[in-house]
């Protein structure tokens, strides 16, 4: 039963993880007035890198190969750690909220070591600014575990699902999450998805070396990480207990709020990136610094219970 | 007398220190065969066995003694044989100095010993550590407190905490490379033992504001220490600053268990203690596979500057595959041993952060997110010195001509990286053993405690349904990798085209236009430039005045320890030996003026009493 869960879970962030971001795409190009391309493009994306034939750099390693299902299987197993249908997340025993800030390193030391593989001076500069990010981002995801997990004394990620109200605790954790995340998914103002100009793309300079099949991964990979985040905010902020399966409308309209819920996040995102400039790299660090003061906020709200 | 000298321990703290000494030393020693030949001459190598077998007895005597007096001759006697192991390659100028550096360090160290020992045979009459730990129960707090401070000062210096760390780089790389894994792995670790020994142990904690001062040093070190490490590139002097971070990580595990002794919370002590001697054996894994390997890429390429090698994961792949390993244990990544002691430690703050109450809350808190600071940027620490080392191309004519080392050198470490994934996998097991440990040391009671849910599955504090099972996270991981890899191949045939890296249609991209160890390193120099102040020297070196033949351009960071605390220090030395010089000017009727003034003084003083 639990296998099966994960499994359907699994599938449900597989398939809905790329229509965030065509989601978001879409509510950017129509608040620039341009009409854009439609929601559903990342799955075409995904579908044409796996036809395609993949280029693969004479000086790159076995690293360089297995990098891609690294990084893959850890942002799965990270998404199996999230309880979604039932109100014990059904991997539960496989870690806890503090062990998703290590999964996630993991795929992402291997796609950073990927990055050097080839040799190029992109991959170096994408590797760099990216562990400079996200190992400045990271006491900020620890400190919002904290705030959030002091609240039920457990860092069961479990106890989130169970939450009925919003302290202050909460909402400021997730402002500070709000912030890791838009660094974490190289959003503006810290890092554009758009760009492939040298001077300031992070994530995109990472993967560059990358075609065909491993591209769709990585690609895909980066989508699942995003809902995941996505989701732990929303969470936060508008908790609801999940689903105890008694009926089919109970069911249909859970799922519709759960994707809402999501969708709410994903707007913000999105106004966010419209309404603001890229920041220099450098400036990324008072971003994040500013993140982790808002994460101290959230742990003494949490510490005064309100 | 010899015979109350010669006493010594068994209890489970000195087990578990031997089994540490001995895990390291002997794939280290297994190592050392295929390292030291051709490197050294026969009579250097028999002397290099010699002192490496009096240097792994001498610890292995330190931690299992049980008289003050023993132990102090003993700890001399370690210090002094790793003196000599560290200057063991005379012929290079850097050996002499750094152990100079070492040898004076250890010895301010030991002498912070000596007197805190002298204070506890004041109060109990004798050297026995038995006897001192009764007499400590009535001793004044004024009297424990200074008693403290002179041991964290003694045994934080051969630990290598902040600021008294300076030694550490200097010595550890410069000895030969299994012996700078003994170093790191193990020696440093006998403070750790000293620590817990005498302050927990023997002394006892009672003030809450000793845990906090070890946790504040702890939080010091790991920071400065992995800030160092990330603008390091020498491999063994970068490694050498990530043993000050570890330590660092260890300390806090010890310091929240002092803290959490005082406020009397003994689950918690004993849960924190677990965690600290869990990373601590974990550190001496990894750090001692990690020298190991730098001492690998030495020996096959003659350089210990990353920004000259490059490309070594084709000519040494079972030593870049060890040293992966080891980076991904140290990175804390899962399901690696290094991933299990920091979550330990985190999940030892949570608990703590809960528990507690007031400003303390607050504290631990910015405490963990200071450890989970240090892990990310360990983490990009080793992604410079894995990916700049052994991945692209070779960026010098001493990577281009590397090979793999010898079978005896792979075994050592083959041995060390197979255990970092023991660690990971058998992490139940091994903290119900580390409970006797921890409940050993602190005195508590421990039997109905219970760390784990099953065989595979760790739980700390019953009934929060916090989990965490290595194995089914390895499991997980691996099925959805090869998930994953289905669905690559789902697609029919993989179509490849091998072909040169991306130029942008500059077609000659050759290793001169690799990312570098420096510009890796950049950002990190930018954002901590308050605590690295980073500077640069430029130079044009002219043919005549109108023409500039080429450009020196260079980047140090300044290593404020030593510029504002020992600098000043040495100046100040110097200064005082300079003016005490006035006293010895040479002439014998002045001298026996002088022996004549303390004479008549000493009977002054004698008559006094």
């Amino acid at each position: 039963m639990k296998i099966m869960i994960i499994i359907l879970q699994l599938a449900i962030f597989v398939i809905v993880a790329p229509l965030l971001s065509g989601v978001i795409t879409k509510i950017k190009n129509n608040l620039r007035m341009r009409k854009g391309q439609g929601i559903l493009q990342p799955y075409y994306n995904l579908a044409k890198l796996c036809s395609k034939e993949e280029v693969i750099s004479k000086t790159t390693s076995w690293i360089f190969t297995v990098a891609p299902f690294v990084l893959f299987a850890s942002v799965l197993a990270a998404a199996a750690l999230i309880p979604v249908f039932i109100f014990v997340s059904p991997a539960h025993i496989f870690g806890d909220f503090l062990a998703l800030v290590f999964i996630f390193s993991l795929g992402r030391f291997f796609l950073a070591l990927s990055a050097l593989d080839a040799g190029s001076s992109f991959g170096g500069m994408g590797s760099s600014r990216e562990m400079f990010i996200s190992s400045l981002a990271e006491p900020t995801f620890c400190l919002v575990a904290l705030s959030v997990s002091l609240q039920f004394g457990t860092t069961d990620i479990s106890a989130f699902s169970g939450i009925h109200t919003v302290s202050v605790a909460s909402v400021v954790g997730a402002a500070a999450l709000f912030l890791v995340t838009i660094a974490e998914t190289a959003r503006i103002p810290v890092d554009n998805q758009e760009t492939h100009l040298e001077l300031t793309m992070v994530h995109e300079a990472m993967v560059l070396e990358y075609s065909g099949r491993s591209l769709a991964l990585i690609e895909m990979s980066a989508y699942i990480k995003q809902m995941i985040l996505f989701y732990l905010i929303a969470q936060i902020v508008f908790p609801i207990s999940s689903l105890c399966f008694v009926n089919m409308t109970q069911i249909t309209f859970w799922f519709l709020w759960y994707l809402a819920r999501i969708a709410i996040v994903a707007i913000a995102v999105a106004l966010l990136e419209v309404s603001v400039a890229k920041m220099r790299l450098f400036r990324v660090a008072d971003f994040l610094g500013f993140a982790f003061v808002l994460g101290i906020v959230a742990l003494v709200c949490a510490m005064l219970g309100v | 007398m010899y015979k109350d000298i010669l006493v010594f321990f068994h209890d489970p703290l000195s087990v578990f220190f031997i089994f540490v000494i001995l895990l390291i030393s002997l794939p280290s020693a297994v190592y050392s065969i295929g390292y030291l030949k051709e490197e050294y001459s026969r009579k250097k190598i028999f002397l290099a066995w010699i002192l490496l077998i009096s240097f792994v007895i001498s610890m292995l005597l330190v931690v299992t003694a049980r008289n003050i007096l023993a132990f102090l001759i003993f700890w001399e006697i370690m210090s002094l044989v790793s003196y000599l192991l560290v200057v063991f390659d005379t012929n290079h100028e850097k050996s002499i100095q750094a152990g100079m550096i070492y040898i004076v360090m250890t010895h301010i160290g030991t002498a912070f010993l000596i007197a805190a020992f002298m204070m506890m045979y004041k109060y109990a009459g004798s050297f026995d550590f038995l006897i001192i730990k009764n007499a400590c129960l009535c001793m004044p707090l004024q009297t424990k407190n200074i008693i403290f401070l002179l041991l964290l000062i003694g045994f934080g210096t051969k630990a290598g905490i902040v600021p008294l760390h300076i030694w550490l780089p200097y010595a550890h790389p410069q000895a030969p490379s299994h012996i700078s894994s003994i170093m790191s792995g193990v020696m440093i670790k006998t403070a750790i033992y000293g620590i817990i020994r005498f302050v927990m142990f023997i002394l006892g904690v009672n003030s809450p504001w000793w845990g906090a001062l070890v946790l504040v040093l702890a939080v010091i070190s790991c920071l400065a220490g992995v800030i160092y490490a990330l603008m390091e590139h020498d491999i063994k002097k970068l490694l050498a600053y990530h043993s000050v971070e570890n330590i660092g990580i260890i300390l806090l595990g010890v310091g929240l268990s002092m803290l959490f002794q005082s406020l009397n919370m003994p689950y918690l002590a004993v849960f924190s203690l677990i965690a600290g001697l869990y990373h601590l054996i974990n550190h001496a894994i990894f750090k001692g596979l990690l020298f190991l390997c730098a001492g690998s890429v030495y020996k096959a390429t003659g350089t210990r500057d990353i920004e000259k090698l490059g490309g070594l994961i084709k000519k040494m792949p079972q030593t870049a595959f060890c040293f992966l390993l080891g980076a991904m244990a140290i990175s804390a990544l899962p399901p690696l041993n290094g991933f299990v002691s920091e979550w330990l430690t985190l999940q030892a703050f949570f608990l703590g952060t809960s528990h507690a109450v007031g400003g303390l809350k607050l504290f631990l808190g910015v405490c963990a997110s200071m450890l989970a600071l240090t892990s990310g940027l360990a983490a990009a620490c080793f992604v410079k010195a894995f990916g700049i080392t052994f991945l692209a191309e070779p960026r010098s004519r001493y990577a281009e001509e590397a090979r793999e080392v010898s079978l005896s050198m792979k075994t050592g470490m083959l041995f060390l990286s197979a255990l970092t994934i023991v660690f990971g996998l058998a992490a139940v097991k091994v903290m119900n053993l580390l409970a006797k440990v921890a409940g050993g040391a602190t005195g508590l009671d421990i039997s109905n405690m219970s760390f784990s849910l099953n065989d595979f599955t760790l739980s700390p504090k019953a009934g929060n349904s916090v989990y965490l099972s290595v194995p089914w996270l390895a499991l997980a991981l691996g099925v959805l990798g090869i998930t994953g890899f289905a669905v690559y191949k789902l697609f029919g045939r993989r179509k490849v085209a091998i072909y040169n890296t991306w130029d942008c249609g500059y077609y000659k991209l050759s290793p001169r236009n690799e990312y570098t160890a420096t510009a890796f390193s950049k950002p990190f120099r930018i954002a901590f430039s308050f605590f690295l102040q980073p500077y640069r020297k430029t130079q044009k070196i002219r043919e005549s005045f109108y023409h500039v033949k080429s450009f020196n351009y260079e980047t140090h960071t300044t290593l404020v320890f030593k510029k504002y605390i020992y600098d000043p220090l040495l100046i100040l030395i110097f200064k005082s030996a300079k003016s005490m010089r006035r006293l010895q000017p040479g002439s014998i009727h002045l001298y026996l003026g002088y022996i004549f003034v303390t004479l008549l003084l000493l009977i002054i003083f004698l008559g006094k009493f």
